[in-house]
């Protein structure tokens, strides 16, 4: 049974992609990350620390890019232009790196993408060769745009960036999702494992979570039963749901053959 | 001695410089880190001849936790 995931031409088997942020320390990311299955896994880019990390281990020595597919994002970008420095950046960091995960945001309370400044920052990272996975709302006609300047996967929000408020409008994504021709990823909002069953029901091709893992009680826990939902809720799409029965009942049990008839 | 912008700090230093000198310099020999040069990167195979020059602005990144 193949069930074949793919971004930017490049074969996964897991379905789950998790932000490395929020842990404790980076011993509880990498426990966590293990325990999910994740093969992509979103790192921000930030200013050295200068004189005050020398001889500190980093994320990468937990991580290492050789056995993850890193995906560098955008978070804090506010305008088209520090996005785009900020992944030219990434790009060269890692090495001509071009898988990158760009969000830009409208407003910091709600982190609301700003979807206008998204698609210009689009534009030119595909130009430059980035292969781009977009983090936007989740208008269709947005989306369907993003598709058309060449991102290599849509990525809708659920509902807000750490709010664990699960999917708020799943029609949205099932327009989104019917409509696309590269994966569509929910990306936000999932606050627990239904949450992410229910976005792969709907036809997701995957789920990018963060905050639903490294704020649990138990992240490395929660990682798992998050490997276990995104792929539960695949096998289910995949295998398809039963009608909805409206109204009336239909027995499990054969009607024949009761004790006492005659 | 020239004045640097460094991640939007300014600190002087001895010149001539080099990227590769700074790095030496600010301790990150071997670090996994991309500089941007007054707007441009400067790509790693080029930090050993890159001189740096008086008020430029340079930002320095590394990967960090993030979603």
């Amino acid at each position: 049974m193949s069930d074949v995931f793919q971004i930017a031409g490049k074969t996964y088997n897991s379905r789950l992609l998790v932000g490395t942020g929020k842990y404790k320390d980076f011993a509880e990311t990498r426990a966590a990350i293990d325990a999910s299955g994740a093969e992509i896994v979103t790192v921000a880019i930030r200013r050295v620390n200068i004189g005050q990390n020398a001889g500190e281990p980093s994320l990468l020595d937990y991580l290492p890019p050789s056995e993850f597919t890193y995906l560098p994002n955008t978070a804090g970008c506010y305008s088209a232009d520090d996005a785009i420095r900020t992944l030219r950046l990434a790009r060269e960091l890692l090495d001509d790196h071009k898988l990158v995960k760009l969000e830009v945001l409208g407003d910091p309370n709600t982190l609301y993408p700003n979807v206008r400044e998204t698609l210009k920052a689009a534009e030119v990272l595909v130009k430059e060769g980035f292969d781009v996975m977009v983090y936007t709302s989740d208008d269709p006609i947005v989306a369907r745009e993003l598709e058309q300047i060449g991102c290599c996967a849509i990525m809708p929000l659920a509902s807000l960036i750490g709010s664990g408020m699960g999917i708020l409008n799943p029609w949205n994504l099932r327009l989104i999702i019917e409509q696309s021709k590269v994966p569509v990823l929910v990306d936000a909002g999932v606050g627990t494992a239904s949450d992410a069953t229910v976005g792969m029901e709907l036809g997701c091709d995957g789920v990018l979570m963060n905050t639903a893992i490294a704020a649990a009680k138990d992240p490395v826990r929660m990682a798992y039963a998050m490997k276990l939902a995104v792929e539960a809720g695949r096998e289910a799409f995949l295998a398809g749901r039963m009608p909805k029965k409206l109204y009336s009942a239909d027995p499990s049990s054969p009607l024949f053959g009761m004790i006492g008839s005659k | 001695m020239i004045q640097l912008s460094i991640n939007g700090e300014a600190k002087a230093f001895a010149a001539p410089l080099t990227v590769s000198g700074l790095i030496a310099t600010l301790e990150l020999t071997g670090k996994r880190v991309a500089i941007e040069r007054n707007g441009e990167i400067v790509p790693r195979s080029l930090h050993a001849q890159t001189q740096l020059a008086d008020g430029d602005v340079l930002e320095m990144v590394v990967a960090v936790g993030g979603g």
